[in-house]
């Protein structure tokens, strides 16, 4: 055997096919779609409390329509990847409280519910002339006033529905790498980074101290999102499984590769843009800045999902 | 009553007997294991030697695979065994992310999560497990570890101090004991997992997660299809692929 090994140290010379990644893209996406989903609405509530509405004229259509959209590819995605998506229904017959994904999916269905009655409200009286006659359109409008009336409930929703997969993490015992207050600050950046990038790529017609105010939240969202990860990837090492698990991505190969794309596509380009933003407005480079953004917070969430699940348990 | 197991890794052979017979007690599908048996070699030739550790669920009193499931699929006996109701089960595969001993499989048949349960059909039946019934020396001990006068009381008493359960440091507490065990055999860190690299065959890592012939969408279209009569053919499938399962991403 051309391994030579210490005497102490032991090799594995049979055993059975261990499972291989458990959660993968599916999760990434559902996580990343829920920080878009959930980040548009903190982030537009920011710029509600800093602003007038008429310096951001389709705020208040586009931010539950955008937050809509981005819940449900998450609800898809978290559908799609149970082995049982019928069963889905159990969580609610069935619920155990002491389940972060129970907690979670309540939560986020309650979320998701109130953003669609948001989103109707808010198209239909930003849209006067679609569908008159129509009962939904006509009560939406009837009931315009509910759209601000539950906004701040949906405000302080959205932080617990953004954070629970943190929770999720957590639980995941088996994984190391995975602690609660690390993962909670990583889910609140995320949300901010994804929040500020989505409603930046509909900030042209906005002022142009709303879009300021939006890139001075890319700008600290990616700064402590970057500071996170640097502080995980070099100094996890509290424990010899975290140690394990980040050797997959120190040691080389296409984790390391795809999360210093991450990094650098995702935090470290749209800081520097986001800072030169504030001082000249240009509304090109912030939404080059915003898209990278998204694309490297993706990147950066799939390796932290995946690596931690290639170490052998047993 | 809480019921436990020991196993003495001094007497334990590695004949793989326990490891069929819960394949046949449980009818557990190809590509699964409730309770498979790890050869691990220590040492530099000639100073070598082999070790065999049996490993399933540890019915933990602190379950992280409990705790973690949304829907109580995973749930407690009386008896302290930590039991599955496949029934219940949504797949969401959270208790395999939260069992830190790796127990936990997705069915391949079923697409739902499912594991050792210490055979809880015959313990109702007052029966003792298959692989206890099948060891041909014994080393399997399982009984109520809250009973003073049980054989695995009394076993554990007997071996004060080199009685061993696998990482405390999670705080699970495990109902199950290893007498004769070390570092290297009951830490999955301390072994080096060379890829390719076993007696028998170089499958290391599965590819997939629950049954490899049923993707995304025939999930959804499962309940409408013949899929409902479980067997195992769509299992052999994957022989034919030239036993491509290697995970190149596997492996530590």
């Amino acid at each position: 055997m051309e391994n030579a090994i210490h005497a102490t140290q032991a090799i594995v010379t049979l055993d059975v096919a261990l499972p291989g990644i458990i959660w993968g893209w599916m999760i990434t996406l559902n996580m990343w779609a829920k920080s878009v989903g959930t980040g548009v609405i903190l982030v537009g509530a920011f710029l509600l409390y800093r602003h007038k509405k008429e310096e951001m004229p389709n705020l208040r259509w586009m931010m539950p329509l955008i937050s809509f959209i981005f819940l449900n590819i998450f609800l898809l995605f978290t559908l799609t990847d149970l082995h049982q998506p019928y069963r889905m229904i159990n969580i609610f017959l069935h619920p155990h409280w002491t389940s972060a994904i129970t907690v979670g999916a309540w939560m986020a269905s309650l979320f998701t519910a109130l953003i669609t009655v948001m989103a109707l409200i808010g198209f239909f009286d930003a849209h006067p002339d679609v569908r008159k006659n129509c009962t939904l359109a006509k009560t939406a409008r009837a009931n315009s006033g509910f759209y601000e009336k539950i906004f701040p409930f949906v405000v302080f929703l959205a932080i617990p529905v953004t954070l629970y997969t943190a929770i999720i993490m957590a639980e995941s015992s088996a994984r190391e790498l995975w602690q609660a207050p690390a993962e909670v600050m990583q889910m609140m950046w995320a949300a901010l980074l994804a929040g500020s990038a989505a409603l930046i790529l509909i900030s042209g017609k906005w002022s142009q101290e709303a879009r300021r105010d939006l890139a001075l939240v890319l700008a600290i969202a990616t700064f402590f999102s970057f500071m996170m990860y640097m502080g995980e990837y070099f100094f996890s090492f509290k424990s010899s499984e975290a140690e394990a698990t980040l050797a997959y991505v120190h040691s080389g190969g296409e984790y390391n590769v795809e999360f210093w794309f991450g990094m650098a596509l995702g935090f470290i380009a749209p800081f520097f843009l986001a800072v030169s933003n504030m001082k000249s407005d240009n509304k090109t480079l912030l939404r080059f800045a915003a898209i990278l953004a998204l694309i490297g917070l993706y990147m950066a969430k799939d390796v932290w999902l995946k690596i931690p699940q290639m170490l052998p348990l047993s | 009553m809480k019921l436990g197991f020991l196993v003495d890794l001094n007497l334990c052979m590695g004949c793989k007997g326990c490891e069929v017979a819960c394949k046949v007690e449980n009818e557990v599908p190809l590509s699964s294991w409730r309770l498979r048996v790890k050869y691990i070699d220590i040492g530099t030739f000639p100073d070598t030697k082999r070790s065999f550790t049996p490993l399933r669920c540890n019915h933990c009193e602190s379950a992280p695979c409990e705790r973690i499931c949304p829907v109580s699929a995973l749930h407690y006996l009386e008896n302290g065994i930590v039991n599955v109701d496949s029934a219940r089960c949504i797949g969401c595969a959270g208790c395999m992310m939260a069992c830190p001993y790796g127990a936990i499989y997705m069915d391949p048949e079923t697409n739902t999560a499912d594991k050792c349960t210490y055979c809880a059909h015959r313990v109702e039946s007052g029966m003792m497990p298959a692989c206890v019934v099948i060891c041909p020396v014994q080393a399997n001990i399982f009984g109520d570890v809250e009973d003073d006068t049980s054989n695995i009381s009394q076993y554990i008493m007997a071996h004060q101090g080199s009685v061993q359960v696998r990482k405390p440091e999670k705080h699970t507490e495990p109902k199950h004991f290893y007498v004769g065990g070390g570092r290297q055999t009951l830490d999955p860190l301390a072994q080096q997992r060379i890829e390719g690299y076993s007696l028998f065959n170089n499958i290391t890592h599965l590819d997939h997660v629950g049954d490899p012939n049923h993707g995304v969408i025939d999930r959804f279209l499962a309940p409408f299809s013949s899929h409902g009569t479980h067997d195992n053919s769509s299992m052999m499938d994957w022989t034919e692929k030239g036993g491509k399962e290697t995970h190149e991403e596997g492996g530590h």
